[in-house]
């Protein structure tokens, strides 16, 4: 078990360590950094100064070093367009993402579930058939335009919800409805599998021969086992969301950081872009990493196989 | 034995080749010239027709240009965009799966490590930040896209390569001379190719919805170039006076993701009987 813990943070900290390195490269594909943070306007002293206050104009290496000495210390920079810390700026923004993908993971699990179980007890009927379609529109449908199309039907038409900000609880319901679909068809989708798969063992047989009915023994022993492979994959979908919040806040205008980082790319404010893209990796690392860790708690098969 | 291809397959394979149809024949079939302005002709709902212009099926945008010829060349900026997106991927992430699982040993871990390190950064965020650093356009979106989506193909590759790799035949081959580079492309790849294919079918879909999600956030395809992301980017701000600039590039959309998607479910049960119905 030690050695397994140990082998899966190695891992972690190396997959850390890549996105770190990738995403110091993209910020230099363009070949100098400088342009994408000099304001508008800039004459060509301008840049040089600011050059040399960034320290671009220094070997590559020196910069990757510098860049990795600045991130152990947690210094994510200057924003030179708002004249604050990066991250002050980044962290006023994260409770409304949090909220908003804890929202959409709540629509997710509670229509995603259910779904699931009723297409693999009702297996072949009407029930199946009518959603599976609803899980393959979930699965199918842009975000962007079922959010139009949401807010347009209930936010202008009907006036029942806040079209758009971030005003109460009230304007969190569209917003998450339209984020977790993606997540509720993938949960559905592996509950149904894993249900299915547990209907099919001897100790389901067993019970109902012992006259429990169907529902029964659903509720007492097939969800139990059916649940773990499904939990799995909830820390991969919070990492989906919140990347999926980019689009989601922007049609919203929901202030979180998604909305950030195409404000700050309008505005040509990159340190932060750069800082929200390192945020949600590591986030979603760390997810990952608490899943395994979790699950082989649970499931001592799964140790050996790190 | 094989399942027969269902009357519903059928559909939707029909569905997806008017697509792209439509697409390629787009400079033929449109109604008008789908970069044409006219102020007189502003926000026209579907069906308008004038003495001087002619009849407008799906309406007009907000600077008088025919949605419905703005829709066809959309719709060839997304296949475009998708093949190439997909053709870049699946060649490099192939190559790399290949390798990991024909060298194995340290080749495998470095590569393999990688595959992880990239999975682990939300694919679409990535996109975002490298089209903002070097500028949107449509070979920036192709390659940003290839570059950013390979690793899906290579776990897919590297499993299936190192399970051929122990067949016999791959042996025979080894003892009649063939040098790596010829058993990989020659025994190894088409003894894969239908994993990867189900990978890139399901993979078409999402590159259709990233290139119309880029170009919706002004990151895709740039104006005044059309597609759907970024007509319904446009039509956002007239969607109660004029909700058909949503309604129809966004069922465009919808359709055409939901054809590739049933295609990719049913080409993954057919290739891979034990997962049938996941």
């Amino acid at each position: 078990m030690g050695r397994y813990i140990a082998g899966r943070l190695a891992q972690a900290a190396i997959a850390t360590f890549i996105v770190i390195t990738i995403v110091f490269f993209v910020m230099r594909l363009s070949g100098d950094p400088t342009l994408l943070l000099v304001p508008e306007g800039a004459n060509a002293a301008q840049i040089a100064e600011l050059r040399h206050a960034l320290g671009f104009d220094r070997p590559l290496p020196v910069q990757y070093l510098g860049y990795l000495n600045d991130l152990a210390h947690f210094d994510l920079g200057q924003s030179l367009v708002q004249r604050a810390p990066v991250w002050l700026i980044v962290q006023s923004r994260i409770p409304y993402t949090v909220a908003l993908a804890a929202g959409a993971l709540v629509f997710a699990l509670v229509t995603g579930i259910p779904a699931g179980i009723a297409m693999a007890v009702w297996r072949g009927g009407i029930t199946e058939r009518l959603l599976s379609a609803v899980v393959l529109a979930g699965q199918s449908l842009p975000t962007f335009w079922s959010g139009i199309l949401l807010i347009l039907l209930f936010g202008v038409s009907l006036r029942w919800l806040p079209t758009s900000g971030a005003d109460g609880p009230a304007s969190l319901v569209m917003p998450s409805v339209v984020l977790g679909a993606l997540a509720m068809s993938t949960f559905a989708r592996m509950t149904r599998i894993s249900v299915l798969e547990e209907l099919g063992r001897d100790y389901v047989t067993a019970a109902r021969a012992r006259g429990l009915s169907m529902g029964a023994a659903v509720m007492r022993h097939v969800l139990r086992n059916a649940a773990i492979p499904v939990l799995t994959v909830v820390a991969l979908e919070v990492g989906n969301l919140l990347a999926g919040a980019v689009i989601v806040e922007t049609v919203f205008t929901w202030p979180g950081i998604g909305q950030l980082a195409m404000q700050s790319i309008f505005a040509r404010d990159f340190l932060v872009v750069q800082a929200i893209v390192l945020f949600v990796s590591v986030v979603y690392i760390a997810l990952n990493l608490l899943t395994d860790l979790a699950y082989s708690a649970v499931d001592p098969r799964i140790r050996g196989m790190a | 034995m094989r399942p027969r291809i269902s009357a519903g397959i059928w559909i939707i394979l029909a569905l997806i080749v008017l697509f792209a149809v439509a697409a390629l024949l787009a400079p033929w079939v449109s109604p008008h010239d789908p970069l044409r302005q006219s102020l007189l002709l502003r926000l026209r709902p579907p069906g308008s027709a004038t003495a001087s212009a002619g009849v407008f099926p799906l309406g007009t945008d907000d600077l008088g240009r025919d949605l419905l010829s703005r829709i066809l060349y959309g719709a060839r900026a997304s296949f475009a965009v998708a093949i190439l997106s997909v053709s870049v991927s699946l060649v490099v992430g192939t190559l790399l799966g290949l390798v990991a699982g024909w060298f194995r040993g340290w080749t495998a871990t470095l590569i393999m490590r990688f595959v992880d390190a990239m999975l682990s950064v939300p694919a679409i965020l990535l996109a975002v930040l490298t089209v903002a650093v070097l500028g949107p356009s449509f070979v920036t979106l192709i390659l940003v896209l290839g570059f950013t989506r390979w690793p899906r193909y290579t776990r897919v590759a590297y499993a299936s390569t190192l399970q051929v790799a122990a067949l016999p035949f791959i042996a025979a081959a080894e003892m009649s001379g063939a040098g790596s580079g010829r058993i990989l492309l020659r025994h190894v790849l088409p003894n894969i190719a239908g994993p990867l294919l189900v990978v890139a079918t399901s993979e078409f879909g999402l590159m259709i919805l990233f290139e119309a999600g880029l170009s919706f956030l002004g990151l895709g395809i740039q104006p005044p170039a059309p597609s759907w992301g970024s007509i319904m980017s446009a039509g956002r701000q007239y969607v109660e006076r004029a909700w058909w600039l949503t309604v129809f590039p966004g069922l465009g959309l919808f359709t055409l993701v939901v054809c590739v998607n049933v295609l990719g479910d049913w080409l993954r049960d057919r290739l891979d009987p034990r997962s049938a119905g996941r």
